[in-house]
């Protein structure tokens, strides 16, 4: 129907057929030189030697444990920010308080951060010239070089994520359902529990996924407080850092096909929610 | 609305739903852990240094060329993500064509692929061995290794926060407005240039200081493609990390501060360019 | 400059919007077409302005086929529903937008279109907001703002979609004298769309009223409110009450009962009348009477709602505050003006018959 119109509208509202064409391919030209030529080189690197190359190199012992590392960091910092999310947008949404705008600005502040500097911070926190470096050593803590130190740069980076997502949604939700639960008789926990969060579960699993990608992806910051020690502190991404270093090109490619492949699913999942499930998302939605 | 009962001054509004303190608290003390502590550590630190000590860091050559090659490329892909980001919203909201959805689903591709994946797969494009590469370097025109490749990784960056800040606000223009142009007697073109770009310029700004504060903190893409020669392809972020593998903890303190500083006067912009259209437009 | 709009048809992919739709505007005169929501109404008024192209047919202005001429040549003054006015302009830039757009040759220097903008804006009671943006006006002002911004490029005809659909019902009364005024005194052909009677037959000269992609009837106000051409007509402007009926013998029978009420023609028909165009009788030789089963207080008058007949056909009629009839279980009247209309023949595709089918359900007339 909206093509019907669009092509019987009359000129007073749309350019020439020409103009929309050289518009139209324009646009589409820049895309895929831009976009899609990246992704379809990492796949094409990463299957220049076939597919058995491509299995081999991730089999290997290392690249084995960036996954398993990758997947531990995420399974620790998503939930994390999720539950952030949840209380922060909870507090924001459903209550009028001073500096509500402000504290906004500070949730999205890691978003305006270089990555490098989220590492950074955290050097400068538990690093040997700190006030927590000595005492940290001398209690055997190991913070920096470690997983903690890997945990806390992929929190701080994915920290707005979920909050983003949610704090719109739930704003524009407002607080009837929850007046009206509480008024049958239901307690804060139910209310939560089956009135707000069936409302909200689709901008949170937005939010999840966005999250997610990032967790698992994130390089600048996790380089910065890795140490970049081999089969310990290498996620996906550093692994794929040190491999290309090495001239050893397949296996960096196959690497990152896997990632690459993450992104894709993340787009393909993150584009069916918003078809399906548009009117569940907020309408001011960020990225 | 609490106005008749309450006299002075108060910290929230009273309100049946529970949970108030236990979020706000939980949210609060997550935040200055995880954010406000080591971000003040930062400061602290570079406030350790001395006035003298931090500004013969801040003017020392590397780091200014460094600060101007992260700002500049990144100027420049903003500008280039700007035109080319109107287009392509445009040609989203305005146009049906086969493959749309796909098109504006790939549109988010560098939210999603983590920036060291883009980097290495631009530098293979683009290297003098790449498919595009070896194209241009028949032109004698330089992309990887070199300040452009800079530029095209944060092309590919910056791409989604001009498209997605403009899309919105395309889609809620109001064909009346153009109506209306039209029957004032302006030609299409005119329309255009006098009245939608001028409604779609607090979005676009928006998106172009976006894209530009994003540019100019990118580090996983760029230290691929870029070649990192100092003083001519060396960024700042790439900087801050050999200054600290140098274990120079002063230096990377000092630098990281500076960019600290570009964030957020980025970030005042952004909320003065969005203050300022609400005013006067009544809107975001 | 009058207008003729001449066999115009306009289809939406397959559904037919206007069919065969004929208009004559007088130069001056201030029109209003009037009909519900759907009934091709805005349409009409697009397709007279160049923004929608016709399927078949033709309008035009004065002498010249504006058919074949863009929106930006016709030279429309639109004022549309929601103003849309140019938000990123001031009241002075938007009023100037179409003096400043036109060619270089005929285009009048800067200063010329400032004082033109003044003039209007003194003329719509605007002066002194020249600096301000849209978004610090009223709603009232906006649609002020958007009829001199219309009229600063002097366009043969002024048309306006709903011109006081988004405003308050005091706001609206306003300005509903004020372009009467204004009307008066610039001399525009003005065309109005409307879905408020009320608004049509006080603002206009004539009032066009539309169903379904048809014109139903074209005259004064006096003439669609006091002599409706068609049941339609009777229904949608002012209140009605209808029964049905048989005319025998000059005289109009309800249920074999004669009401007093005289008629040519003979066989079924419906009858309708005005609620308050009534008067009240004393018995019942020759007349209408009912049981009351409701009574509503509306404004001046008490409503009354009666059951007629053994049918118990519901109608509405008004009595006077104070009139004893109004505490009584029974009332027996007489309208003072009605229309008889012939019942529609079941299985005729004529308008009466899909008009009739929207009426409660009438046992057969004996």
């Amino acid at each position: 129907m909206v093509d019907v119109t669009s092509l019987t509208r009359s000129t007073a509202t749309s350019e020439s057929p020409l103009t929309r064409l050289a518009l139209i391919g324009l646009a589409l030209g820049f895309l895929v030189v831009f976009l899609l030529l990246p992704l379809v080189a990492v796949f094409n690197e990463a299957l220049r030697n076939g597919l058995g190359t491509l299995v081999t190199a991730l089999q290997e012992p290392d690249a084995l444990a960036a996954i398993r590392l990758t997947l531990l960091v995420a399974a620790i910092a998503v939930p994390l920010n999720v539950v952030f999310g949840i209380a922060a947008a909870w507090a924001i949404a459903k209550f009028e308080f001073r500096g509500k705008a402000f504290l906004i600005t500070l949730i999205d502040l890691p978003f305006s951060v270089s990555p490098v500097i989220s590492g950074l911070v955290y050097v400068l926190l538990f690093g040997a010239g700190s006030v927590l470096g000595p005492w940290l050593k001398a209690h055997g803590i190991e913070i920096l070089f470690a997983v903690p130190g890997i945990v806390l740069a992929t929190i701080f980076v994915t920290f707005p994520f979920v909050a983003r997502e949610l704090i719109p949604l739930m704003q524009e939700q407002g607080t009837a359902d929850e007046e009206a639960a509480l008024s049958l008789g239901a307690n804060g926990w139910q209310t939560f529990w089956r009135v707000t969060l069936p409302n909200i579960r689709w901008g949170l699993l937005y939010g999840v996924l966005l999250c997610n990608a990032r967790a698992m992806g994130e390089f600048g910051a996790v380089s910065v407080v890795s140490g970049h020690i081999r089969g310990l502190t290498n996620t996906m991404p550093l692994h794929i850092e040190i491999l290309y270093n090495e001239y050893n090109f397949a296996g960096a490619f196959a690497v990152a096909s896997l990632l690459a492949g993450l992104a894709l699913v993340t787009l393909i999942l993150k584009t069916a929610i918003e078809l399906r499930y548009a009117g569940q998302l907020s309408a001011a939605r960020g990225h | 609305m609490t106005a008749t009962v309450s006299s002075g001054w108060r910290f929230r509004q009273p309100s049946v739903i529970p949970g108030f303190g236990l979020t706000l608290g939980y949210t609060v003390a997550y935040l200055t852990l995880i954010i406000l502590v080591p971000l003040a550590g930062l400061a602290w630190r570079s406030a350790g240094l001395g006035a003298e000590e931090f500004l013969r860091i801040a003017t020392d050559p590397r780091t200014t060329s460094a600060l101007r090659v992260s700002f500049g490329a990144a100027l420049v892909a903003a500008l280039i993500n700007l035109v080319f980001g109107l287009i392509v919203a445009w040609v989203l909201v305005r146009y049906r064509f086969p493959g749309r959805r796909v098109i504006d689903a790939i549109v988010d591709l560098p939210f999603a692929l983590p920036t060291a994946v883009a980097g290495i797969a631009l530098t293979a494009i683009y290297a003098p061995n790449g498919p595009l590469g070896g194209f241009l370097a028949g032109y004698g025109i330089k992309i990887a290794y070199a300040y452009p490749g800079i530029v095209v990784a944060l092309v590919f960056i910056g791409l989604p926060f001009v498209v997605r800040t403009v899309q919105p606000v395309m889609e809620d223009l109001d064909r009346e407005i153009e109506e209306a142009a039209a029957t004032l007697g302006a030609n299409r073109r005119i329309t255009v240039f006098r009245v939608l770009l001028p409604a779609l310029l607090p979005a676009a700004l928006t998106g172009f200081a976006l894209a530009l504060a994003r540019g100019v903190g990118e580090y996983g893409s760029v230290i691929f493609i870029a070649g990192n020669i100092p003083y001519v392809t060396e960024i700042a972020p790439l900087l801050i990390v050999i200054r600290l593998e140098e274990y120079n903890y002063a230096g990377a303190t000092a630098i990281g501060a500076l960019m600290l500083i570009i964030s957020f006067a980025m970030l005042l912009l952004i909320n003065l360019i969005q203050a300022w259209s609400r005013k006067r437009y009544g809107h975001g | 400059m009058e207008l003729s709009i001449r066999n115009i048809r306009k289809d939406f992919g397959t559904t037919p919007a206007l069919h065969d739709v004929s208009l004559d505007i007088r130069s001056g005169e201030l029109i209003a077409l009037l009909g519900p929501s759907g009934s091709g109404k805005t349409t009409l008024l697009r397709l007279i302005a160049g923004l929608e192209t016709p399927s078949q047919g033709q309008v035009f202005f004065g002498k010249d086929d504006a058919s074949r001429r863009s929106v930006q040549d016709r030279q429309v003054g639109f004022v549309f529903q929601h103003y849309a006015l140019f938000r990123h302009m001031t009241v002075a830039e938007n009023i100037g937008f179409g003096l400043s757009v036109r060619p270089r040759a005929t285009r009048p220097p800067k200063a010329e279109i400032e004082r033109r903008a003044r003039e209007l804006l003194d003329l719509v009671q605007l002066s002194g907001l020249e600096r301000r943006y849209p978004a610090q006006l009223s709603g009232g002002q906006r649609q002020r703002v958007a009829l001199a911004r219309a009229m600063a490029i002097e366009p043969k005809v002024l048309l306006l979609d709903e011109p006081f659909g988004a405003l308050d019902a005091q706001v609206r009364k306003d300005l509903r004298r004020w372009l009467r005024e204004i009307h008066d005194r610039t001399g525009h052909t003005t065309v109005f769309v409307t879905h408020d009677q009320e608004e049509a037959l006080e603002l206009a000269d004539r009032v066009v009223v539309m169903s379904q992609g048809r014109i139903e009837q074209v005259g004064t106000p006096d003439e669609v409110y006091d002599h409706p051409a068609v049941p339609f007509v009777h229904r949608f402007i002012g209140e009605s009450s209808e029964l049905p009926v048989r005319i025998d013998g000059g005289q109009v029978w309800l249920d074999d009962r004669p009401t007093g009420l005289t008629a040519e023609g003979a066989g079924p028909a419906t009858l309708f009348f005005r609620p308050h165009q009534i008067e009240i009788t004393d018995g019942c030789g020759g007349c209408l009477a009912g049981t009351v089963t409701g009574s509503r207080r509306l404004a001046g008058t008490r409503r009354l709602e009666l059951a007629l007949g053994g049918a118990g056909h519901r109608v509405e009629v008004d009595v006077p505050i104070d009139h004893p009839a109004a505490g009584k279980s029974g009332l027996s009247f007489r309208p003072r003006r009605y229309k008889l209309f012939p019942a529609p023949s079941p299985g005729s595709d004529g308008t009466p018959a899909a008009a009739i089918a929207q009426a409660p359900q009438y046992p057969a007339v004996a």
